[in-house]
């Protein structure tokens, strides 16, 4: 790990701990909380689709599989949310390698077009097998996580255990970066077969950290249902997976700060637009949330097209670009 | 000296800035609302919207509630778990409202319950399923005021039974609605001797029913009952006529939507269904206790809207009535409130609403009448 990266672990734990205290109010903290699900499934998927260049549009398929491991666990069978949640991980990485050994054969719009299919099953079989899922009434009152003898029920205490787990999936994702397999990953990306030929396991370096993006997903659907305690198969639709595969993109695929960056804008963002929408009302501006996915599929196709590289790249951009400037500047101002 | 004008100054506007909050707080009653009014259940979330719109201004220019102005926080939680969630939130939280009317769909109710029961802010959902108020001891705070599935279940197999029909072939849409409707269908039959020969499913987005209905025909089913809450529950009529399955026909009080049957057309006619009088309040008999409520809302709704009133829409109106009429009795401390709806009388477009302790529904399988469709118009069944 860089010191860079370090630096800027430190500052999102400083960012965390004094949040709670800038906002008094719970109701923010609990879209935090949300937010901070998000950014640890976008982190995985980031490890897949920016350093290993496999992608996923199937994500949201193992985010319900935590969250359904965790309702069905500890509500059916009464198990412990901490087991459930282990539990739900360990299936979701069965389940990434049983699809992820024969379609991470496939490449680019292949794999797209199986990810897609994958979620759109995982999604059907929510809705449908009633016995097991509930189906569409889903499950409810599933119970609150506890950590040492203190029932994480409040918004804020959630909110400080689900970013606790965001930092350490970050410094977890920052070494695997930074280590052989890191290095063996963005090789792969750059050329599969050049990879191959250096004697990197592609085939299995693949599966690996399509798995480890699995797990990623697992556990924050798990904490979604012990934050929410009630799931039922609506937030798990594939429409999620285009949501996370957005973020991703957004904030920048090849650098996981930039995943971390993306997730947060994108999840604030509606809440922004409906300050607005209440701000500007009584001017008589109403906005109307329908527009949602226009604005996302605008920031999406700008992103595309003026930062392919996503936010975070185009900001470093800009800002050597400016330095640049200012160093010609100062340069000719001397000579 | 300077700086201890600034600090006066910013003193002052502070002081005024908590005075004109104490004045605001103090001559309004706060109601939130959380309706599905854009996305795919805006169709409920609509009209919902519109009627508490209606509704309060028309409070409010009729001089409020005991002198105070009702004030409504409308939240669009877009039909979505984690929107209603937040939506839920925000107004408890930074609105600070004394009673939340909604959500829309039964799920996104069942996610933003577990929040208001543990603010303690009494909800009053406008969604039908069951689950919402069991178990009853860990559901306090929560009422609501659309009718049960159970009961219009009751009144169409009470209608089959008369007719002298044994076997009946279901078919349901994959949504909450038509999933809570199969189990209760399924559970219910016995109890009227009834046997479910039958039991098929469609997801909202299919288009063609024809081979489900052909299972249900070769099944020998005496009746069907399609029970759904999706546009698609239409197609199913259409494909019966094609196929020319001539049995009776049922219909859930999901098709209580006037673009429903049009979009059935023809082969809507004779359906049997369940709903609540606000579709044919003309061919109610005048000696109906819900009448002028009904005529009432109906008139006033059509009249600014320009559109066909509907059941979902009532549902709002019954829960603001209700609300206000909370408000005019105890005042707005949520706790008062709880207590006064827990034993509430009312009339509303609903039904005759009689709510207590152990059932926070208030409603009976009266709630409901059969309508049939009659050149494309709903009307009350002949006896």
């Amino acid at each position: 790990m860089a010191q860079r990266d370090y630096f800027g672990l430190i500052i999102v734990a400083v960012i965390v701990t004094l949040i709670p205290r800038l906002i008094e109010n719970e109701y923010y903290i609990g879209i935090l909380v949300f937010t901070a699900l998000n950014c640890l499934t976008c982190m995985g998927l980031c490890l897949l689709m920016g350093y290993a260049g496999q992608i996923s549009l199937g994500h949201s398929a193992f985010y319900g599989i935590g969250a359904y491991a965790t309702g069905i666990l500890t509500v059916t069978l009464a198990w412990s949310p901490w087991i459930a949640l282990g539990a739900g991980a360990c299936f979701a990485a069965l389940v990434a390698v049983v699809v992820g050994v024969p379609s991470l054969r496939l490449k680019g719009h292949y794999l797209a077009m199986a990810t897609l299919g994958f979620g759109a099953i995982v999604h059907i079989v929510f809705v449908a097998a009633v016995d097991l899922t509930g189906g569409p009434n889903g499950i409810a009152r599933i119970p609150h996580l506890d950590l040492f003898g203190i029932e994480l029920s409040t918004d804020k205490s959630f909110f400080y255990f689900s970013w606790a787990v965001v930092i350490l999936g970050l410094f977890f994702a920052l070494n695997l970066i930074h280590s052989r397999v890191g290095r063996g990953l963005r090789a792969i990306h750059g050329s599969q077969d050049a990879a191959g030929s250096l004697g990197v396991n592609t085939a299995r370096y693949k599966i690996q950290i399509f798995i480890l993006s699995a797990v990623y997903a697992s556990v924050a659907g798990s904490l979604y249902a012990s934050f929410v305690n009630y799931i039922d198969p609506g937030p798990f639709d594939v429409m999620h997976s285009v949501l996370l595969v957005t973020m991703v993109a957004v904030g920048g695929m090849h650098n996981i700060w930039g995943a971390l960056i993306g997730a947060v804008l994108l999840s604030i963002l509606p809440e922004f637009l409906s300050e607005l929408s209440d701000y500007f009302g009584g001017v008589g501006i109403s906005y109307n949330p329908d527009y949602d996915m226009l604005i996302y599929g605008g920031i999406l196709l700008a992103i595309m097209l003026f930062l392919p590289g996503g936010l975070v790249e185009g900001i470093r951009n800009f800002l050597r670009f400016s330095f640049n400037a200012v160093a010609k500047i100062k340069r000719r101002a001397f000579s | 000296m300077r700086r201890s004008i600034v600090f006066t100054t910013v003193m002052t506007v502070v002081c005024l800035f908590f005075a004109a909050n104490l004045c605001a707080e103090s001559d309004e009653y706060r109601v939130g609302c959380a309706f599905a009014v854009t996305g795919a259940a805006s169709w409920l979330g609509e009209p919902q919207k519109n009627t508490v719109e209606m509704l309060a201004k028309e409070i409010n220019d009729a001089g409020g509630i005991n002198g105070k102005k009702l004030v409504l926080y409308i939240e669009d939680t877009q039909g979505d778990n984690t929107r209603a969630v937040n939506a839920v939130k925000k107004l408890i939280q930074k609105n600070k409202v004394s009673v939340i009317i909604g959500p829309s769909r039964s799920g996104t109710a069942m996610a933003a319950i577990p929040v208001a029961e543990a603010a303690g802010i009494p909800m009053i959902s406008c969604a039908s399923a069951e689950i919402q108020l069991e178990p009853i001891d860990q559901r306090t705070n929560i009422f609501k005021v659309a009718p049960n599935d159970s009961d219009a279940i009751r009144i169409i197999y009470d209608h089959i039974v008369a007719r002298g029909i044994k076997k009946v072939g279901i078919i349901t849409g994959t949504t909450g609605f038509g999933a809570a409707g199969r189990t209760l269908m399924l559970e219910m039959a016995p109890e009227y001797e009834l046997e479910i020969i039958a039991d098929e499913t469609y997801s909202p987005a299919d288009t063609d029913m024809t081979a489900q209905l052909i299972n249900i025909r070769n099944k020998g089913a005496e009746a069907i009952i399609n029970w759904s809450i999706v546009p698609a529950q239409s197609i199913v009529p259409q494909n019966i006529r094609q196929l020319k399955i001539d049995i009776p026909f049922y219909q859930s009080h999901g098709f209580c939507n006037v673009k429903y049957a049009a979009s059935a057309g023809e082969s809507a006619e004779g359906t049997i269904f369940p709903c609540g009088r606000i579709l044919a309040v003309d061919t109610l008999p005048d000696d109906n206790r819900q009448k002028p409520v009904l005529h009432d809302y109906k008139t006033k709704y059509e009249e600014q809207f320009k559109d066909h009133v509907s059941t979902f829409g009532g549902h709002a109106y019954d829960s603001l009535l209700l609300v206000v009429d909370a408000l005019k009795a105890v005042g707005d401390d949520p706790k008062k409130i709880r207590d006064y709806l827990e034993n509430a009388k009312f009339i509303g477009t609903g039904g005759v609403f009689q709510f207590s302790p152990t059932d926070h529904c208030g409603l009976d399988k009266t709630a409901f009448e059969m309508l049939t469709v009659k050149d494309g118009k709903f009307v009350v069944l002949g006896q």
